[in-house]
């Protein structure tokens, strides 16, 4: 009797969702954020399909926030896989010049992300997105199915979802309907770390520690990417030794200080780590069920 | 790769070592509302050490907020993830959490106790195979816990544990304990549990979690940690014989020819001999395809893609099966069905059925019992409501690929789909197939429907007017026919009223009995325009699943479908025969436009406004309509 191991077990399912989400869709998408989630879809996108390139294009819904090492990041994977790439920048939230410092975390997001997106999968006619969510995340993820259904309005309704019972996922829609997949469901954060160790999967260099400038804000390190940054009076940044745990828009993202300038010691510290992950976006701390919300209004 | 070489690098890659070979127990808890199933899970993530200090820190302020325990953690609010719920304080959906000790990974499907979330339950049960069943020491076995054990064993868990828990409010006391845990002892063999473990626990105390407790000295059992660490889990597909649904047909270049699937019984090699499904061709696979690398055999539970040496027609949804021992075949089976939706099953209706990658139209017929899921009594049922379980017998309008469900889940468990809104409406469990299923063959005719029509020099369809009571369908249906008539042609005209009078009068207006109203009518039509006629069919026809259905009977272009559009306000004036009088007073019940629905055709390819068009008006409208199809020659 065969005994599969636990990563053989994880990439089967995520395989076995992507096979799933291209079939009964006409034109589906992975979103593509560079982070480390993102990292180990494609590579689990590229499994899933081989000897064929994955059937459909990456989306990065592009805030103009993002640190500048994703974006380079972003240009030479896509470029060596041989990959499409759609970047889709909201035209409203550029003419009215959105960004986190003047009209705050929640407004950014909403314009930038979720009618960024909403706007994207509207003008390419994407009716199945694949997305990174892990529902070790966060409380409300843990209730996500992996084929989550939504509106033409692109609403999640956590009482309309649909049940899914063993690996029969029912992808069915009607015009203007989508159905975001999630290939990921079953990683925890650990899972992630140590596949991207096992697998040699490229990944920002944003979260390895090195010596960048950064503020302390309310309580959260923030690295000045670059001079779009307001400094307020006394504010001047300081080299530390910090890196990510999570990768978003940069004056939204907090670094953490560490050492950990290889994989085995990022797992290391994940390892003997006191805070999850989420703790470094600050779109969290807006309420409580503030993700619940974001979904609800078609957030990824 | 960057691996150090220093002692605490070497004691994380080995961790990270024997973490990559744990197994892994999905597990269901369940029990009813206020049996502490969350803080239960809650202190299991707790002591597994799964909680990272800003968690404990949000954990501490929302118990504060939200909490029952005075202050103190309440681990409940760990679980229930949403806002809505954390407002009633009860669970609404499945969560699924995860956490691991140093020999396995677990993956916790947590689902709610009440009684309309049956759904729920089954969903979490149907990848899980141990079941932990809580009581309240307080309030011992209840309805509830037979409900969730029957449930937990129809799909398909063999392993239980009962945690009895809240021992902590009856003093911890033995007697209570050895009460409840033999008369569930007595319950959990009747449904077919293996093995059934009881752990006296106190969720919120932390009682023989982790560790054996003080407060109860006289249980010498597993706490429930080190039982679900130790029970053993048979994974049974992997001794099956190889099934494998194809998923996607790979097709790189004109060179390469795979058929990706994910592996749900048994293990394949190069060199097997294998059978498509259900076209019942053969072939030998050469290559077992991945990314890294072709692989010498895989197994169960693998994602993979196959080539084979012959060119054989494969499409997603064929099974790949072992040819010594393939899968069964059928288009009618046995199944037990798991109603999920809030309208009723209709037996007739025909909905989609979606097993392995396959999805195909399927009705079910009238079922053949009900269960009562809290006395396992069988009931007499016409039709299934939501969270209703029975056992039914469907048609399918294709063969499938099958094992009976108690072999393999994969290959035996399918979902039913609406074809309307998508939704998943219910789930289903293969018996077997039917024998009639195997010996009725259509026969082979030689005289067919084109020597029917061209013995009458017609060419047939169906003429199919829908509309509301009263609306003036019979009228224009008689006018078509009887220009038709004088034409030459060979008609015959279906009306509502007619039909109930003979082959459907054991019917009445339920809606499960308009749709077999429907079904039987739309059945007739098809055979009447087998024998060559051109079939006026006059019925009220509500639904506009009924009238896809009876469209899809007949080939594209012999369908013609006239909504005689009335407005209810008009038709109900009209009144010819009374009913809408009778409706209005209570006195005829389920009557179309009053309390049962009529849902207006979207695409019909005729539209008559009777409050503009004349009844022969409305009639050359469908005859120049005929002409236009080419069912009529021009005048």
């Amino acid at each position: 009797m065969t005994t599969l191991t636990h990563f053989q077990r994880l990439e089967a399912e995520s395989i076995d969702i992507f096979r799933e989400g291209i079939a009964d869709s006409t034109r589906p998408v992975m979103l593509y954020s560079m982070g480390k989630d993102s990292s180990v879809m494609l590579h689990l996108a590229m499994k899933a399909f081989y000897p064929s390139m994955p059937p459909f294009p990456l989306l990065h819904v592009d805030t103009t926030w993002k640190f500048r090492e994703m974006i380079e990041f972003r240009e030479t994977i896509t470029k060596k896989l041989g990959l499409e790439l759609i970047v889709h920048v909201n035209p409203e939230a550029l003419a009215m010049a959105i960004n986190p410092f003047v009209h705050g975390s929640a407004v950014h997001t909403d314009l930038w992300k979720t009618q960024g997106l909403k706007q994207a999968l509207g003008k390419f006619g994407f009716d199945a997105a694949f997305g990174g969510a892990r529902r070790d995340e966060e409380r409300s993820r843990a209730k996500e199915r992996i084929f989550s259904f939504r509106s033409a309005q692109s609403r999640w309704d956590p009482k309309m979802q649909r049940p899914e019972l063993w690996r029969l996922y029912n992808a069915r829609k009607n015009k203007g309907e989508s159905v975001r997949v999630f290939p990921l469901s079953n990683w925890t954060e650990l899972d992630i770390w140590q596949y991207i160790h096992r697998e040699n999967i490229p990944i920002v260099p944003l979260y390895f520690a090195r010596k960048r400038p950064v503020i302390m804000r309310d309580g959260v390190l923030i690295m000045v990417d670059d001079d779009r940054m307001p400094l307020h009076h006394g504010e001047t940044p300081v080299m530390r030794k910090v890196r990510f745990r999570t990768l978003g828009c940069y004056p939204l993202t907090g670094a953490i200080e560490s050492e950990a300038d290889t994989l085995p010691a990022i797992i290391e510290e994940m390892l003997r780590a006191k805070t999850s992950e989420r703790q470094g976006r600050v779109i969290d701390f807006d309420s409580t069920g503030s993700m619940e919300k974001k979904k609800q209004e078609g957030y990824f | 790769m960057p691996h150090g070489s220093d002692p605490a690098s070497r004691k994380t890659a080995d961790a990270l070592e024997s973490r990559e070979h744990k197994s892994l127990l999905r597990f269901i808890t369940c029990g009813s509302v206020d049996d502490g199933k969350s803080t239960l899970i809650g202190r299991l993530l707790y002591e597994s050490k799964m909680l990272y200090e800003d968690q404990l820190v949000a954990l501490a302020a929302d118990s504060r907020k939200f909490g029952t325990q005075g202050g103190d953690l309440d681990f409940a609010l760990l679980l229930d993830g949403l806002n809505a719920e954390r407002e009633q304080g009860i669970t609404i959906d499945v969560a699924y959490r995860f956490f691991a000790t140093d020999t396995r990974h677990f993956i916790v499907a947590d689902t709610p106790g009440h009684e309309q979330y049956t759904r729920n339950m089954v969903t979490g049960a149907s990848t899980a195979s141990v079941a932990v069943i809580l009581v309240d020491a307080r309030k011992g076995v209840l309805t509830q816990t037979r409900r969730h054990s029957y449930l937990a064993s129809l799909l398909g868990i063999r392993k239980v544990a009962l945690v009895i828990n809240k021992l902590d409010l009856v003093g911890y006391s033995r007697e209570v304990f050895d009460r409840i845990e033999a008369e569930y002892r007595g319950f959990s063999r009747e449904i077919g549990f293996e093995d059934a473990v009881c752990v006296p626990v106190s969720a919120l105390k932390g009682d023989n979690i982790t560790a054996l407790s003080a407060n109860t000295s006289w249980y010498h059992g597993p706490t429930l940690m080190e039982y679900l660490d130790r029970v053993e889990i048979e994974d049974e597909v992997q001794d099956a014989p190889f099934r494998m649904p194809v998923q996607w047909v790979n097709r790189p270049n004109s060179d390469f020819r795979g058929f990706s699937g994910r592996i749900v019984g048994g293990c394949v090699r190069p060199g097997d001999r294998i059978r498509v499904l259900p076209s019942g061709k053969e072939s030998t696979v050469t290559r077992i395809v991945t990314r890294d690398g072709d692989l010498a055999n895989a197994a169960a539970g693998q994602s993979i893609t196959i080539t084979l040496g012959d060119d054989v027609d494969i499409s997603r949804g064929d099974m790949l099966a072992a040819a010594a021992s393939p899968a069964g075949i059928a288009d009618q089976l046995q199944a037990m069905i798991i109603w999920m939706n809030e309208e009723e099953m209709l037996p007739g209706r025909s909905y989609l059925l979606k097993i392995g990658a396959k999805t195909v139209g399927a009705t079910i017929a009238t079922p053949k019992y009900k269960v009562n899921v809290n006395t396992l009594e069988h009931l007499a049922a016409r039709t299934l409501h939501l969270n209703e379980i029975g056992v039914c017998n469907i048609n399918l309008d294709q063969p499938i690929a099958f094992d009976p469900y108690a072999q393999n889940r994969d290959t035996g468990g399918f979902i039913l789909i609406d074809r309307l809104t998508g939704s998943t409406i219910g789930a289903g469990l293969l018996h077997f197939a039917l024998r009639r299923s195997q010996n009725i063959h259509w026969q082979a005719i030689d005289v067919g429907k084109d020597a029917h029509a061209l013995l009458k020099g017609q060419k047939p369809c169906v003429v199919w007017v829908t509309g509301l009571s009263g609306a003036g369908k019979s009228t224009i249906a008689n006018l078509v026919e009887k220009r038709l008539h004088a034409r030459g042609r060979h008609t015959y005209l279906l009306d509502g009223d007619n039909v109930r009078h003979g082959l459907n009068k054991d019917l009445g207006f339920t809606e499960a009995d308009r749709v077999e109203n429907i079904r039987r009518v739309a059945e007739v039509a098809r055979l009447m325009v087998d024998a060559g006629l051109i079939v006026l069919v006059s019925f009220i026809s509500p639904f506009a699943a009924e009238r896809r259905m009876a469209r899809a009977l007949v080939t594209p272009g012999e369908f013609c479908e006239v909504f005689v559009d009335t407005p209810l306000s008009v038709a109900e004036q009209r009144d010819p025969k009374g009913f809408y009088r009778k409706a209005r007073r209570g006195e005829l019940k389920n009557f179309t436009g009053i309390d049962s629905p009529y849902e207006r055709p979207e695409n019909p390819e005729i539209r008559i406004d009777t409050t503009v068009s004349a009844p022969e008006e409305a009639a050359a409208m469908i005859v120049a309509h005929l002409i236009a199809m080419g069912v009529l020659d021009p005048p």
